[in-house]
């Protein structure tokens, strides 16, 4: 059990009557890369906005079924504390635009009041810009605002603003999708170096990045889950003719 | 056939470009005219004394505008702590509420408020507050004027809150931030340059009004910071000033014409620079 980070079982969502997931059944082990890949629509976002609870947003979201953070039920928990424990990165970069650098990476703690000494946050920025590559490039720039940063900087801003409250998982919903080729091969590969300390579950429509970074990948397909395994597995001898045809691009 | 084709055209083009010009140059023609009496009548009367001393009794040479000055200020003071909480408030509730009855109810308001002649806020704050206090004075006069800001104010508010992303409320919520601190913390600060410049113009707005005053803060000849009193104010003075038969206090009324138009051009000038400088990149 100790192995399991993520554990969703007989999972359904709903928007009002509209059934977007139907009994996903998943498990997520410790340090791993986990790709949610499928068509757009399918409801890989919907998916991995209901582990941070983040789709309660829109009025008439309702779940059945059940969903575990390291055994810990997420909708017995307090939204505001559950997402403390599981970070998010999102499609578009968004740093703070009024915040600098080194805020923006504390923001966990400096929004939600969390009173730390300063050098322990010093030591807080320094380790979560190193983990996400980027304390090299903004050493000497701390305190400029974040948004001066480029695209593929500001994401890993937001990587490194999501690792700096430990999370036990990283959400990851397509957070290549708005960048050029290079800053996607420099996240890539950092997702690949994160690995060792945190899991991650990452939302792509990209079947080659899913490829590429990801340990166990689950295919969706219009809200059921098609296909969980792991990735060398599911690309070379798919199980199901469904995978088949969309990793060989006969659909979406 | 084509060469006065051309020309016409042509000839057109520069008759509307003309046009297009003199009317542009009209519309712009009061208000340097204005700025050009005012000035020149005002800026004469303006000295230390003028505007350090109070109103002195019929007959007696000199006087000034201190209590007008610090009557207005005060008023604006008022206003503003009615006024700047209750309409940042009502901004944040329509740019989170987009639909919803008491958003359109708000918004409806909002707009018939911001049409409703002045003169009739200042019968409302008579009948609320100086009547059944049973004396003129500087509270209901800032009710009147808080009022003729809240639309301003929530107007602004709003749509400069509707044009924040929503991806930075929701950077905000997925670390964990409660709502209100995602409002508090991370909404606002985004918006304060459109916020502010709301604020200031609103209070520029309020500065010249006249007509909430007469009933409610009445004017003072006397210097008064008390809230529950009657108080002077700049326009009340220039309405004084002006109505008298003296010349001199034609002339002070002038003067002080000069002081709130400076007071509400630097305020406009304020606004406008906040709203670049602050400006958030997003």
């Amino acid at each position: 059990m100790e192995n399991t980070v993520l554990k969703i079982e007989n999972f359904s969502a709903s928007f009002g009557d509209n059934r977007i997931l139907k009994d996903i059944n998943l498990t997520v082990p410790r340090n791993v890369v986990a790709a949610l890949m499928g068509p757009s629509g399918c409801g890989k976002t919907t998916l991995i906005r209901c582990v941070n609870r983040m789709h309660e947003l829109i009025p008439g979201a309702t779940v059945s079924g059940r969903m575990t953070l390291i055994d810990e039920d997420i909708y017995a928990m307090q939204p505001i504390i559950l997402r403390r424990k599981v970070g998010m990165v999102f499609q578009k970069p968004n740093p703070f635009p009024t915040m600098s650098i080194y805020e923006n990476v504390i923001a966990g703690y400096k929004l939600n009041g969390i009173r730390i000494p300063k050098p322990e946050l010093d030591n807080i920025v320094e380790q979560s810009l190193k983990k996400s590559a980027l304390w090299d490039e903004v050493k000497d720039a701390l305190h400029r605002k974040g948004t001066f940063l480029s695209g593929g900087q500001q994401q890993r801003l937001c990587i490194a603003r999501a690792l700096a409250m430990n999370p036990e998982i990283m959400l990851l919903d397509e957070p290549t999708s708005a960048l050029d080729p290079k800053s996607t091969s420099q996240i890539e590969e950092l997702f690949v170096e994160l690995k060792k300390n945190v899991t991650m579950l990452l939302v792509t429509h990209n079947i080659a990045q899913a490829a590429r970074v990801s340990d166990v990948t689950a295919f969706i397909y219009l809200g059921e889950l098609i296909e969980f395994g792991p990735t060398e597995k599911m690309f070379t001898v798919p199980k199901d003719k469904r995978t088949e045809e969309y990793l060989t691009g006969k659909f979406g | 056939m084509t060469g006065n084709h051309v020309k016409r055209r042509l000839a057109e083009d520069i008759f509307f470009k003309g046009m297009v010009c003199l009317f542009a140059f009209i519309s712009l023609l009061p208000l340097f005219l204005i700025l050009y009496y005012i000035t020149k009548n005002g800026i004469a009367v303006i000295d230390w004394d003028f505007l350090t001393s109070l109103p002195r009794p019929i007959g007696e040479a000199g006087g000034g505008v201190f209590n007008a000055i610090v009557g207005t200020l005060m008023l604006i003071i008022l206003s503003g702590v009615i006024s700047i909480p209750c309409g940042i408030a009502a901004g944040i509730y329509l740019s989170e509420n987009k639909a919803g009855k008491l958003a359109s109810g708000i918004r409806l308001s909002v707009v018939v408020l911001q049409g409703t002649p002045s003169i009739v806020i200042g019968i409302i704050a008579y009948i609320w507050i100086v009547a059944p206090l049973k004396t003129f004075s500087a509270l209901s006069g800032g009710i009147a004027l808080s009022i003729m800001m809240l639309p301003v104010i929530v107007k602004t508010t709003e749509e400069t809150l509707k044009l924040i992303p929503y991806h930075l409320k929701e950077a905000s919520l997925a670390l964990g931030v409660p709502y209100y601190r995602t409002i508090l913390k991370v909404i606002l600060p985004s918006g304060i340059s459109g916020i502010l410049t709301g604020i200031l113009l609103s209070v520029a707005r309020i500065t010249g009004e006249t007509a909430p005053l007469l009933f409610t803060a009445f004017g003072n000849q006397f210097m008064n910071i008390n809230i529950f009193k009657p108080i002077d104010s700049l326009p009340y003075r220039i309405f004084y000033y002006a109505m008298s038969p003296y010349p001199e206090w034609h002339s002070f009324a002038w003067g002080a014409s000069f002081i709130l138009v400076v007071l509400t051009l630097v305020l406009n000038l304020i606004a406008r620079g906040i709203s670049v400088k602050w400006k958030t990149r997003f």
